[in-house]
C-alpha cells in the first residue's frame, strides 16, 4: 500500500463522527441603495484609517488626469514606473506583460488596479488578470493601486461574497506596504516588497 | 545550543540565568498578547467568529478522508501536483526528488512550520543543497545556527546588538551597527539577491480550499511571493489538517489569523494560489507525520485544529519567562507541549508538565482548542504509560504511601520536624528542588494531633 492510501485508510480509521459546517456569518446586508450608500460611506472611512494606520497612503481622486497628476508630482524621482492603466500619462513604461519576471528587479513604481478593498483592514483584492505579471506588486520598491470607492466593502465576509467563484489563477489581499517587525519588534516598513503602498480611492 | 537530553526544566533554568532578559522577553510578549486584545475588542462578533472557526475545523477532521481526496482532484485539475507524505522522512525525500529532477541545488524557502518539523533544511543540506531562509526572523536563527524560537517571531528571544553582530560577520554590515531599520535594510539586500538568482521556492499554507483546490499563503514581509513568482517550481508544504471546505471560509480565518497572532487587522499578504503561472511546476506535498494518529486521540484530536497563530505562546505565563527554545520541539508553547508527545511520548513527557494549567491559552485560541485540559490530559497519559519523571513518580507514590497510612504518617512527621529543626542544612541546600526558589519553614515542635491531644487532656 502506497503512503497515500494508508494515510487514507488512517484517516477513514480515525476520524471521528460526521459534524456539520456552522452557518455562514451574514453581516451586512442593506435593505436599499440608501443603506447601501451609508454602509460604503463608512466603509471608506474605516479603510482609510486602517490603512494609514499599518504605514500606508490614500488620495482621493475624481479622474485619471487626477491621478497623472499626482504621480508627476509625488513620484518625480522615480526611473522605472509601469502601469496596467493606459489612461495614464507620463513616461510609463509600455508593453512590459510579456517580459520575464526577473525583469522587473529594478522597478521602482508600479501602478495598478484592484477589484475592490475592504474597511475592516485595509486590503486590496487583486488578481492575475490585473497585475498581468504575479510578481509586479511585491517587487516593486512603491506601490500604487487605484480602487473604485465604491467597492470598498465592509468586512472580508462581503469580500468573499464579492470574489464568489470566480476563477484566478493566482490572486491577493494586499493591505499597506511590506513590514516586518522580527528584530526586538520594531516596525519596518519595506521588508522584501514595497515600502511604500499608495491608494488611489476613484471617485466616480 | 545545547538541548540534548535536558529537559524544560534544565532548559528554561539556562534561559533564567539572565533576569535581565527574561524580564524583557516576558514584557515583549506581553505586549504583543495586548495588541492581540486590542484588535479582538475591536471585533463585536469576535465570540461568534471564534466558534465558527472551531466548528468548521470540526468539520473537516470529521470528513477529512473525503475532503483530502477532493482537495486533490481540484488541486490536481488546476494543474499542481499532488504528493503524499506519512512521515517527515518522506516529506523530506518527495522535496529533494523535485528539486534533484530539476537540477536545483540553491533554493529560497519561506517560513513553514511543517518544514521545520521534518528537519527539511538539515536533510537538504546533508544532499548538497543550499536552503536560504528568506523570512527576515528565520534568516536571523539560521545564521546564528539556532532553530525558531516562536512560530510566528523566529528570533524574538534575540536582542538586537546580537543581530548586529550576526550581520556583521555574515552581511558585512558596520561592526556595532544594531539599528532595526538598518539592519532590515541589510537583509533587504542580502535577500532579493537569492530571490532574483534561485530556481526553486519553498513555501508553507496557511489554508487550503477544498472546494476550488487553492492554498493561501500569509506573510506580512512578502517573501513568500517573491520566492515563488520569481522561481521556475514552487514546492508548497502541508499538514493534512490545513484544509477548509468552502473559499468564503477563508474570511472567517483571514480575519482571526493576524488578530490573534499579532494583533494586525490582516497580514500584508494572503496570497491564493491556484495555478501555476504559465511555465511554473507546483507541487503541494500533504504530510501525515503523526497527524491520523492524533486524530484517533479523542482527548487529543482538537490540537489538530490549530492554525498557528502562536497567541498562546505570547499570553503563557511559563513561555514567557522560559523561552521557546526550553521546550525542545519545532512548535513551542503551549500547543506545542500538546503535539509533541503525540510524536514522541518519552522524549517529550516533560513539556504538558511545562505549564500552571491557567488556562489562558485555551481563552485567547482563535479555534477554541482546549490547549489547558488537554495538557491536563497529557500529565495523566504519560504517567500511566510510564514515560513521566523517575523521582517525581517516587515521590508522589510515597507520599501517597504516607497520607494513607496514619502511623506512617506520624512517624514521618516527627522525623521531617526533628531534621528541620536540628539538622535543616540537609533540606536547606542545592539537592532540595522545593528549596530552590523558597526558604524552607521553621519546623514547629509539635504536630497538630499532638496539640490537640495535649490541650484536650488539660480541659
Amino acid at each position: 500500500m502506497n503512503s497515500r492510501a494508508q494515510i487514507l485508510s488512517r484517516i477513514k480509521q480515525n476520524q471521528p463522527g460526521y459534524r456539520p459546517l456552522p452557518d455562514d456569518i451574514q453581516q451586512y446586508a442593506p435593505a436599499g441603495q440608501q443603506e447601501a450608500q451609508a454602509v460604503n460611506k463608512a466603509a471608506i472611512e474605516q479603510f482609510k484609517t486602517v490603512l494609514i494606520a499599518i504605514g500606508g497612503a490614500v488620495a482621493d481622486v475624481y479622474s485619471y488626469e487626477e491621478i497623472s497628476a499626482f504621480i508627476a508630482t509625488h513620484f518625480k524621482d522615480h526611473k522605472r514606473i509601469i502601469s496596467t492603466f493606459s489612461q495614464l500619462s507620463g513616461s510609463i513604461e509600455r508593453d512590459w506583460q510579456e517580459n520575464d519576471p526577473h525583469s522587473f528587479e529594478n522597478l521602482d513604481l508600479a501602478i495598478i488596479e484592484a477589484h475592490f478593498g475592504v474597511g475592516e483592514n485595509a486590503a486590496l483584492w487583486i488578481t492575475e488578470s490585473l497585475m498581468q505579471q504575479r510578481v509586479v506588486p511585491f517587487i516593486c520598491q512603491q506601490l500604487a493601486v487605484v480602487v473604485r470607492a465604491r467597492r470598498i466593502y465592509p468586512t472580508m465576509h462581503e469580500a468573499y461574497k464579492e470574489i464568489g467563484a470566480t476563477d484566478y489563477g493566482f490572486g491577493a489581499f494586499i493591505a499597506g506596504p511590506s513590514k516586518t517587525a522580527d528584530i526586538e519588534q520594531s516596525l519596518v516598513l519595506g521588508a522584501h516588497g514595497p515600502k511604500n503602498m499608495t491608494v488611489f480611492l476613484l471617485h466616480d | 545550543m545545547n538541548t540534548k537530553n535536558k529537559d524544560h526544566a534544565a532548559l528554561s533554568d539556562d534561559f533564567n540565568r539572565d533576569e535581565a532578559r527574561v524580564n524583557w522577553h516576558d514584557e515583549t510578549l506581553w505586549f504583543v498578547r495586548a495588541k492581540r486584545d486590542k484588535a479582538a475588542h475591536q471585533i463585536p462578533e469576535w465570540e461568534q467568529l471564534r466558534s465558527a472557526a472551531s466548528q468548521i475545523k470540526d468539520n473537516v477532521l470529521s470528513n477529512l478522508h473525503d475532503y483530502l481526496q477532493e482537495f486533490e482532484k481540484n488541486a490536481a485539475k488546476n494543474g499542481i501536483t499532488v504528493h503524499w507524505a506519512s512521515d517527515s522522512k518522506e516529506h523530506n525525500q518527495i522535496v529533494h526528488q523535485i528539486l534533484s529532477r530539476h537540477k536545483i541545488d540553491r533554493i529560497v524557502k519561506s517560513k513553514s512550520m511543517l518544514t521545520e518539523e521534518c528537519h527539511l533544511n538539515e536533510y537538504l543540506q546533508q544532499q548538497g543543497i543550499d536552503v536560504v531562509d528568506t523570512d527576515l526572523g528565520e534568516r536571523i536563527v539560521q545564521l546564528a545556527e539556532e532553530p525558531p524560537s516562536h512560530i510566528v517571531l523566529p528570533c524574538i528571544h534575540k536582542k538586537k546588538e546580537e543581530i548586529g553582530e550576526l550581520f556583521h560577520e555574515h552581511l558585512g554590515t558596520p561592526e556595532g551597527m544594531a539599528d532595526p531599520v538598518f539592519l532590515t535594510a541589510a537583509a533587504r539586500v542580502h535577500l532579493r539577491e537569492k530571490f532574483v538568482t534561485r530556481k526553486a521556492a519553498i513555501t508553507g499554507v496557511n489554508f487550503a480550499v477544498v472546494e476550488t483546490g487553492e492554498f493561501v499563503v500569509c506573510t506580512n514581509e512578502g517573501n513568500a511571493d517573491m520566492g515563488a513568482h520569481l522561481a521556475d517550481v514552487h514546492i508548497a508544504c502541508m499538514g493534512i489538517e490545513k484544509l477548509v471546505p468552502l473559499r468564503r471560509h477563508l474570511a472567517i480565518f483571514l480575519r482571526l489569523l493576524a488578530r490573534s497572532a499579532t494583533g494586525q487587522p490582516i497580514t500584508t499578504y494572503s496570497s491564493h494560489f491556484r495555478r501555476p503561472r504559465p511555465g511554473q511546476a507546483m507541487h503541494i506535498v500533504l504530510v501525515d507525520n503523526g497527524r491520523t494518529t492524533q486524530l484517533g486521540r479523542e482527548d487529543f484530536r482538537n490540537s489538530l485544529k490549530c492554525i498557528r497563530c502562536g497567541a498562546c505562546m505570547n499570553t503563557c505565563p511559563v513561555y514567557r519567562r522560559s523561552g521557546g527554545h526550553s521546550y525542545h520541539t519545532a512548535i513551542a508553547g503551549p500547543i506545542g507541549s500538546i503535539l509533541a508527545p503525540n510524536l514522541d511520548m518519552d522524549k517529550y513527557s516533560d513539556l504538558p508538565f511545562a505549564s500552571t494549567l491557567c488556562g489562558s491559552c485555551s481563552n485567547v485560541c482563535p479555534v477554541k482548542i482546549n490547549i489547558h485540559e488537554q495538557l491536563y490530559k497529557w500529565r495523566q497519559v504519560i504517567v500511566r504509560e510510564g514515560h513521566s519523571d523517575g523521582k517525581k513518580t517516587a515521590a508522589m507514590k510515597a507520599m501517597s504511601l504516607t497520607l494513607s497510612n496514619p502511623a506512617l504518617y506520624k512517624l514521618a512527621g516527627k522525623a521531617g520536624r526533628l531534621v528541620m529543626r536540628y539538622a535543616p542544612f540537609a533540606v536547606s541546600n542545592g539537592l532540595n528542588p522545593w528549596y530552590k526558589h523558597r526558604e524552607m519553614p521553621k519546623a514547629p515542635t509539635q504536630s497538630f494531633s499532638e496539640w490537640y491531644k495535649l490541650n484536650k487532656e488539660n480541659e
